[in-house]
């Protein structure tokens, strides 16, 4: 059981979280932020595990993760 | 009353002590000639009160080995000669641009490029109108004495402490070779506290030393704080007069040629003449105010310097409308005698 | 459920101003967990250069000194040597380092001096926008080298953790990459050990990282991340080239 939280008004939409999830559950959706950037959320919330490598891989600290 | 500790000193030699009485703990430097006395002082004594002494790889190495001392508030001195203070000029506009205080000294040789090793007195500009990028000054003190050497930039750190500021002392190769004797000072530099310094955010706010300003406007602002200090720096003013009470002429000289030019001015008072000698001794701020009042009864004045013509143009701006200014000037390469500038002296007395 | 992964102290909670996937945000939040782990934050004093970089002290919750361009080490030993029970280190481009800063790199190296520099290695002058820098790679395209980097007519990248490594006063010197999460966990540990280094006073640390500049390299920040991996690995080898602490190393 885990929990990730995006602070939406700081991604950048760079997409390397996405690339960072072994699970491959997160995506670059089509909101835009405050800044115009499209930003990252998770699809798949169930099977998040905190493994937090999103988070780490984040260039703009969007990312926080409970486990 | 104890007897003054007088000894007979190298002016370089002299520079070192100077600093080392006013509490400089800390040197940066790199040989060159002619003031390699300086380091060498310093590499040899600063150890034994804890100090620390480091040959630096180059000149531009040792002025931010300068500034990053002076931003954590120690106080620390670099020296060089006319090439290398050229390699200086960035770090002291950034130094300058960010308010951190440090001693230059400049022991000025011959010129432009590798020039040569004799005294000079070319680096007037380089020193006075910022050498380094924008708008900005630096204090200079342009002594004539080895006693000078040492109270000038004993008295170089407290203005640099006092204004945040880099301040440059200006000698040239014949005050940092010649040898007098000279009273040594007690040691008791004047504290000043320094809230700005950076000593790790312990117990405060992180804080941070710049000179970069892109928002819009604060650069401005930033640029006329450092106006007002550069005004508030005027009461530094100091100069020297020597037998301008009755004088017909007045001769204006800095440093070493000031020196010669004493005995010039003692022929041509013993031949009748009546010239004084007006010494500049900061040379920024330049001593406009007192030449100008000079200049109200003394109608006729002469320049002369080591280089093709720098201080002359201070001299001009300064004194009154209608007063004429003569000028001598002799490029590096040659020392003038007294006798030389005594017969420079004739050929333009009226 | 705990917190596992937040914002370290020693970043100031403000949006970056970087491009989308340049590594930068990365390396500085590493630099700040760093910070945190060895509770360092108080007790540190950055010599920061020119460049993307040139904000440390908008983003770093701790004393910054603004150096001019290649002279941070300079700087760096200024600050040090007048207050060594600080922590002291750089953070340099490959301009500020490789190009005009390399004679203050080498020779704080040489004196041993006990400072960090971090070295942030993207292959271009990002800030300025594009230019050639000393570590481009053959057939780059850069602005200044438009019809791409000829050996022949502008000389070989430098590799500047090699030539650290060969400085008899460098104690510690790696490169890494944050471009796989593999890569990052490691650039982790040589990072906390170029700090070790400086807090147990052995010397002078380095640490080299491959870096991405999406924007300049004009690619998206997965290509650029691939292009760190297939490109820039094998010139620029990941590892550590000298471990002075290490009882059996050279």
């Amino acid at each position: 059981m885990a929990k990730v939280v995006f602070q939406e008004d700081r991604c950048k939409g760079c997409g390397l979280c996405v690339l960072a999830c072994p699970k491959k559950g997160l995506k670059v959706s089509r909101k835009l932020n405050n800044q115009g950037f499209p930003v990252a959320r998770i699809k798949d919330e169930e099977n998040c595990n905190g493994c937090a490598l999103c988070a780490e891989m984040c260039p703009d600290v969007v990312i926080e993760v409970w486990k | 009353m104890s007897k003054p500790q007088i000894e007979l000193v190298n002016g370089n030699e002299a520079i070192a002590r100077g600093a080392m009485a006013a509490g400089c703990k800390f040197y940066f430097g790199y040989p060159i000639t002619p003031q390699n006395e300086i380091p060498e002082y310093m590499a040899k004594h600063l150890p034994s009160v804890g100090g620390t002494f480091i040959q630096a790889e180059s000149e531009i190495a040792s002025i931010n080995m300068l500034l990053g001392a002076g931003s954590t508030g120690a106080r620390a001195m670099t020296s060089s000669s006319s090439p290398g203070i050229s390699l200086k000029q960035e770090g002291i506009s950034y130094m300058a641009g960010s308010e951190i205080p440090g001693v230059i000294v400049n022991m000025s040789r011959s010129g432009p490029g590798l020039g040569g090793i004799s005294p000079s007195q070319g680096d007037y500009f380089q020193a006075t109108r910022g050498g380094g990028h924008g708008d900005y000054r630096t204090i200079v003190l342009a002594p004539f004495s080895v006693q000078e050497n040492y109270d000038l930039t004993m008295k170089a750190f407290d203005l640099a402490d006092k204004y945040r500021n880099p301040v440059m002392v200006l000698g040239d190769a014949l005050l940092g070779q010649m040898k007098e004797p000279i009273i040594l000072r007690s040691p008791s530099p004047e504290k000043f506290e320094k809230p700005w310094a950076l000593t790790g955010a312990k117990g405060r706010k992180s804080q941070f030393i710049k000179s970069l300003y892109l928002k819009e406007g604060l650069l401005t602002e930033h640029n006329w704080k450092l106006f007002q200090k550069y005004q508030q720096m005027k009461a530094e003013v100091a100069y020297q007069t020597y037998l301008v009470e009755d004088a017909q002429m007045v001769v204006v000289s800095f440093g070493s040629v000031a020196r010669i030019i004493k005995s010039s001015i003692n022929m041509a008072r013993e031949q009748g003449m009546k010239v004084g000698l007006f010494r500049p001794i900061t040379l920024y701020p330049y001593p406009e105010e007192p030449l100008k009042h000079l200049s109200a009864k003394i109608r006729h004045f002469f320049v002369v310097e080591l280089n093709t013509g720098q201080m002359v143009e201070d001299v001009k701006l300064a004194v009154e409308k209608g007063s004429e200014v003569d000028f001598y000037g002799r490029p590096p390469g040659s020392i003038p005698t007294p006798n030389d500038l005594f017969e420079e002296i004739k050929k333009v007395y009226r | 459920m705990k917190q596992v992964f937040k914002r370290p102290q020693s970043l100031k909670d403000v949006p970056f101003h970087f491009c989308p996937g340049c590594h930068h945000g990365v390396i500085h939040r590493l630099v700040a967990e760093c910070l945190d782990a060895y509770e360092l934050r108080e007790k540190t004093i950055c010599a920061a250069s020119v460049g993307c970089s040139v904000f440390m002290y908008d983003y770093f919750d701790i004393d910054v000194c603004e150096s001019p361009h290649g002279r941070a080490a300079a700087v760096a030993t200024g600050i040090k040597r007048t207050r060594p029970e600080n922590f002291v280190f750089t953070y340099q481009g490959d301009g500020d380092l490789a190009a005009l800063g390399i004679a203050e790199g080498i020779h704080a190296a040489n004196r041993g001096e006990n400072i960090t520099i971090i070295f942030v290695n993207n292959t271009i002058y990002g800030m300025t926008g594009g230019q050639m820098a000393p570590t481009t790679m053959q057939g780059q395209t850069t602005t200044t080298s438009p019809y791409g980097r000829d050996f022949a007519r502008e000389g070989y990248p430098i590799r500047m953790a090699e030539l650290m490594s060969m400085v008899e006063g460098t104690t510690y010197c790696s490169r890494v990459a944050v471009n796989t999460p593999k890569n990052l966990m490691q650039a982790k540990k040589a990072l906390k050990k170029a700090f070790e280094v400086q807090i147990n006073n052995l010397g002078f640390s380095f640490v080299e990282f491959l870096s991405s500049c999406p924007t300049n390299w004009k690619m998206s920040s997965e290509k650029a991340n691939q292009r760190i991996q297939d490109e820039l690995i094998p010139y620029f080898p990941l590892g550590v080239f000298k471990d002075k602490t290490k009882a059996d190393t050279n």
